[in-house]
């Protein structure tokens, strides 16, 4: 696509976990203010493209490059934290990694945790109470104010994190990973446990994060129908390798992603579309 | 060059020694994780059950040398084997479903009543223990007239570990506790609903560990003469050190790190100096804990996301 | 009692649930008697000419089984009598609401007696030397708490930081004449070098082997004190370690004393009192510290480490720096007790900082509810004093601390304070209950 403003160029990405290739030479672009999707089947090596993309596992092969504000960033280079602090990418986990025991404003407070160390004088301005550290801790509660607002758990800022229903927690999540500020958004299989009413919630939060916030987004799902009705591109990939790709309408006729997921050869997944029209 | 020599034959005794205690670490960890801070001071209690029992063969006129050693073998193994289950019973196996660091902290605690339960009840002062078995084979003469000996008690120390290391690789691998053992170790919940006695598994699994450790606390006793009530904190930090050396989950492993330990110990002490071979000791646990976490004999684990 | 499994004698009639709890005692009491037979029934001893001897105590090998046998019977019939709920059913829960909103007054309260301590007490020297005692470590409790209770790092050599502040204190003080005031900082830098030291190498440490490692620390820098005879003075320690100055002027009788500036009569517990207010003022500093460090972004990263590492690298924390500052923290007031200590005795050796002294602080970390700053005072003056009790009986001392510490695990893993406080909230500060609060792995 040229002309095309990618957030996100994957190219040839391989992980090696001793003799097994889990991710093999894969390589995909996610453009600007899109909402990309990873989809496959299960064991396609799509939350280790994600913890490669986030830093949590180094690639042994392939280069990652993030188009970040201030010039171009490789991401296999970076290591772990600064990949959010630095290449503004932020993600979820498909386990929910809240902080349980702190409330739900102090999740959304530790995601500023950069602003505000910076803000705090590396603690030390903190501990004197300046004024300037007071008007940033300030900014930083409304901030996670607004974000509360957005997801609508307000009223339960000072509740214990872990306290929480599931679809809250996720939704929190979300809003945590937003607090960063990140240019680039990955979901891990966000609908995951969710019904059918909170994965439309979802769908609609992700929008207005996209069109509010202008954030990309790269996510992981199975619910096609959280799939189908947001995303703006979608990848396929199956046994580490990618399969297909295109538009979400484009992806669904794809017989060779009908077959990955039946686990029928092509032949027949090609008369069942026949079939169907 | 004899020197050499003499040190590694020392060296590898005490590592036996060693590798004996590192066996019941590094069963222990593979089967609920934890490390059992109290192993060393079953070691220590096993030494003092050897003495008492030896002493009260001796006092009874039994003069049979092997007779007498044999008795004690098997009165030290069976009674710190039952230290270990008690242990395990009342300390650990209520905390196993609890917070991780409770049975930490339980564990300490429990080598805290032990080593001080055998200070209070035999006396703060070092035991001496007459020479038992004496003798030995000369080996070489040197030039300059250094004797490089194998001691008779040397030749107990390592054929008794080698005669137990068979037993107990026998087993492991043959026997339907080995296989229990073997099915805890990599899913517990799995083995349960399998029908393995998991309870059962993991106090035989502590039974075992604090006989070899009894067995470890009796050899000490005759090799060095002396048991104190002190002696299990160092020797356990060092067994423990052998068997993250060795691979912790491994038993070869553990044997391995345990001669590794001894050797590394003797010849510091040998070359360098003696009042510092516990910093050594101490300085190589860290050492493979920070660059070499899975020892030499482990299974990498990789980082769940 | 975390196992509950549905006990068979639930349903049985009376005669059976004697039979049980009789069995059950009887087992018991054959362990004991196996386990003490040789251990308690025989007494060795190094005799006169250096060779062993014995006698036997059967008498009070039975009285032990004996015991064992009753005490059986009694755990067995409590816990019959509570069922599977167990110990909490021992506290009420009206009560615990009650201690819960007790609790804002403790801590106020707490503090004036406190304060008052010398001025109540001032002619009982004991009172003030354990008073000094146990301020001494619930400043070393407030110090570990940085590093276990809010960062959960596990550390099982805190001791060292405690011999690091001390041993500089000694040094510097007794080479270069320095006086208190001025060495006080540098024993906390230099403790807290140290805990960079420690810090960086158990990065990737986690839960046992963190523990371990940092214990593995603490043990060589006792030995290294031991051994290293020309520095530290070895085994025999550092005497007349100077006491600290008031302005410069020393407490001292004489004309260049305080007392005689002040134009009042010499009294040696004026000393007393001196140290117990800069013990007092130092531990304040600490929970002050503490208390602003966990409202600024440092101490909620303490906190967010604790409760999920993974997720704070995902949100940019750098968890390196973010560790050794815990640690660097919890060995400078380390130090600083330290050096307290150093210049309270005047006398140190490095047999004041074994890993018993590590344990005793971690226990009353756990004892105290980790991360919460009363409880961690509560439980100092809980442990010291109980120890106190033990004046006398002190081969018996570390005998029911280890049976304590195994008690407290089995009965109330969390602490003292059952809950967390969290440090901003829009509407109301609501305390989050332990059980949802991260113990930490490392």
């Amino acid at each position: 696509m040229s002309g095309a403003d990618h957030i996100l160029s994957v190219d040839q990405l391989s992980m090696r976990f001793g003799g097994i290739v889990a991710v093999n030479a894969l390589s995909f672009e996610a453009q600007r203010r899109n909402i990309t999707a990873l989809i496959g089947p299960n064991g396609a090596g799509k939350t280790t493209v994600f913890n490669c993309i986030t830093g949590f596992y180094k690639p042994t092969g392939g280069t990652m490059r993030l188009a970040s504000e201030s010039g171009p960033i490789a991401l296999e280079r970076l290591n772990d934290f600064r990949i959010s602090k630095q290449a503004k990418v932020a993600r979820t986990f498909q386990n929910i990694r809240l902080f349980p025991g702190m409330t739900v404003l102090e999740n959304l407070m530790v995601a500023q945790h950069n602003t505000l160390m910076r803000a705090s004088g590396l603690t030390f301005l903190g501990l004197l109470g300046v004024p300037s550290w007071r008007a940033a801790e300030k900014r930083a509660i409304e901030h996670a104010t607004f974000w509360l607002n957005r997801i609508g758990l307000y009223d339960r800022a000072d509740d214990a994190a872990g306290n929480l229903a599931y679809g809250d927690q996720r939704r929190l999540e979300i809003a945590r990973a937003m607090c960063t500020e990140p240019a680039l958004l990955c979901l891990d299989e966000p609908a995951a446990g969710l019904n059918a009413r909170e994965s439309a919630a979802l769908s609609e939060l992700l929008l207005s994060i996209r069109a509010e916030q202008g954030t990309s987004i790269l996510l992981i799902e199975h619910d096609m129908s959280v799939v189908m009705e947001i995303s703006d591109h979608v990848v396929v990939m199956d046994y580490g390798v990618k399969i297909a790709e295109g538009t979400p309408n484009e992806v669904r006729d794809d017989p060779r992603v009908i077959a990955a997921y039946l686990g029928a050869d092509e032949e027949e997944a090609i008369a069942v579309m026949e079939s169907d029209n | 060059m004899d020197y050499f020599a003499q040190q590694l034959i020392n060296g590898l005794v005490l590592g036996s020694i060693y590798g004996l205690i590192a066996i019941g670490y590094t069963m222990v960890y593979g089967i609920v994780g934890m490390i059992n801070f109290a192993h060393g001071d079953i070691f220590m209690i096993g030494g003092f059950i050897a003495l008492i029992s030896f002493l009260m063969l001796v006092s009874f006129g039994l003069t049979a040398v092997p007779v007498i050693l044999l008795i004690v073998l098997l009165v030290s193994m069976a009674i710190t084997a039952l230290y270990g289950w008690t242990v395990e019973r009342i300390a650990y196996r209520p905390l196993r479903h609890s917070f991780r660091l409770a049975p930490m902290l339980s564990a300490i605690g429990m080598s805290f009543v032990l080593s001080n339960f055998s200070q209070v009840a035999q006396g703060a002062r070092v035991k001496p223990v007459p020479p038992v078995i004496t003798g030995g084979y000369t080996l070489h003469h040197s030039a300059d007239g250094f004797v490089v000996r194998l001691s008779n008690i040397q030749i107990v120390v390592v054929l008794t570990t080698i005669a137990l290391l068979a037993i107990f690789t026998w087993l492991v691998s043959r026997t339907r506790l080995g296989r229990d053992m073997r099915a805890c170790e990599q899913d517990q919940t799995m083995a349960a609903l399998l029908g393995v006695d998991v309870d059962r598994t993991i106090s035989m699994t502590f039974v075992i560990g604090a006989a070899l450790a009894a067995v470890a606390g009796m050899m000490y006793l005759l090799y060095y003469g002396l048991v104190d009530f002190f002696m299990g904190f160092v020797a356990g930090i060092k067994a423990f050190t052998a068997a993250v050396l060795g691979g912790i989950g491994s038993l070869p492993g553990a044997m391995l790190g345990g001669l590794a330990i001894g050797l590394i110990e003797t010849f510091w002490s040998a070359y360098f100096s003696v009042e510092y071979k516990d910093v050594a000791a101490f300085s190589i646990l860290i050492v493979v804990l920070i660059f070499m976490p899975t020892g030499l004999l482990g299974r990498p684990e990789v980082e769940k996301v | 009692m975390g196992h509950v499994t549905a006990s068979p004698t639930d349903h049985k009639q009376p005669r059976g649930r004697i039979a049980f709890i009789l069995k059950k005692a009887l087992i018991s009491a054959f362990v004991a008697l196996v386990l003490f037979s040789l251990m308690i029934g025989i007494r060795t001893e190094a005799g006169p000419t250096g060779q062993l001897i014995y006698w036997t105590r059967f008498g009070e090998l039975a009285s032990i089984v004996a015991i064992v046998f009753a005490g059986s019977i009694v755990i067995e019939l409590a816990r019959q009598w509570l069922g599977p709920a167990g110990a909490s059913l021992l506290v009420p829960a009206p009560v615990q609401n009650g201690l819960a909103t007790a609790g804002r007054y403790i801590a106020p309260a707490l503090l004036i007696f406190t304060v008052l301590v010398p001025v109540i007490f001032y002619h009982q020297r004991y009172i003030l030397d354990l008073g000094i005692l146990v301020l001494t470590y619930v400043m070393l409790g407030w110090g570990l708490n940085v590093v276990v209770g809010l960062a959960g790092l596990l550390d099982l050599g805190y001791v060292a930081f405690y011999a690091v502040g001390a041993y500089s204190y000694a040094l510097f003080a007794t080479t270069f004449g320095l006086s208190f005031w001025i060495c006080l900082p540098i024993a906390g830098i230099l403790a807290s070098l140290w805990g960079v030291m420690l810090g960086f190498p158990v990065l990737r440490l986690r839960g046992d082997y963190l523990a371990i490692v940092t214990l593995a620390f603490g043990e060589i820098i006792r030995l290294v004190i031991t051994n290293w005879q020309s520095l530290t003075g070895g085994p025999n320690g550092i005497s007349s370690i100077p006491r600290p100055t008031l302005f410069g002027l020393p407490l001292l009788p004489g004309p260049n004393g305080l007392a005689a500036k002040l134009g009042i009569a010499f009294d040696p517990t004026h000393r007393l009192v001196f140290l117990f207010y800069i013990i007092l003022a130092m531990a304040l500093l600490t929970n002050w510290v503490t208390i602003r460090l966990r409202r600024l972004p440092i101490g909620r990263a303490w906190e967010a480490l604790r409760e999920d590492e993974v997720a704070c690298r995902a949100l940019g924390i750098n968890t390196t720096t973010t560790k050794l500052t815990a640690f660097a923290t919890g060995a400078l007031f380390g130090g600083f007790a330290g050096a307290f200590f150093a210049t309270r005795q005047g006398f140190i050796s490095p047999e004041s900082f074994t890993f018993q002294e590590s344990a005793l602080v971690l226990a009353i970390v756990v004892l105290g509810g980790m991360g919460s700053q009363l409880g961690v005072a509560l439980a100092a003056l809980t442990m010291i004093g109980g120890f106190e009790l033990f004046r006398g009986l002190e081969q018996y001392r570390m005998l029911v601390f280890g049976v304590a510490m195994v008690l407290l695990m089995i009965w109330r893993p969390r602490g003292l304070i059952g809950h967390r406080a969290p440090t901003v909230y829009l509407k109301q500060a609501q305390t989050i209950s332990s059980d949802l609060v991260k113990e930490g792995h490392g």
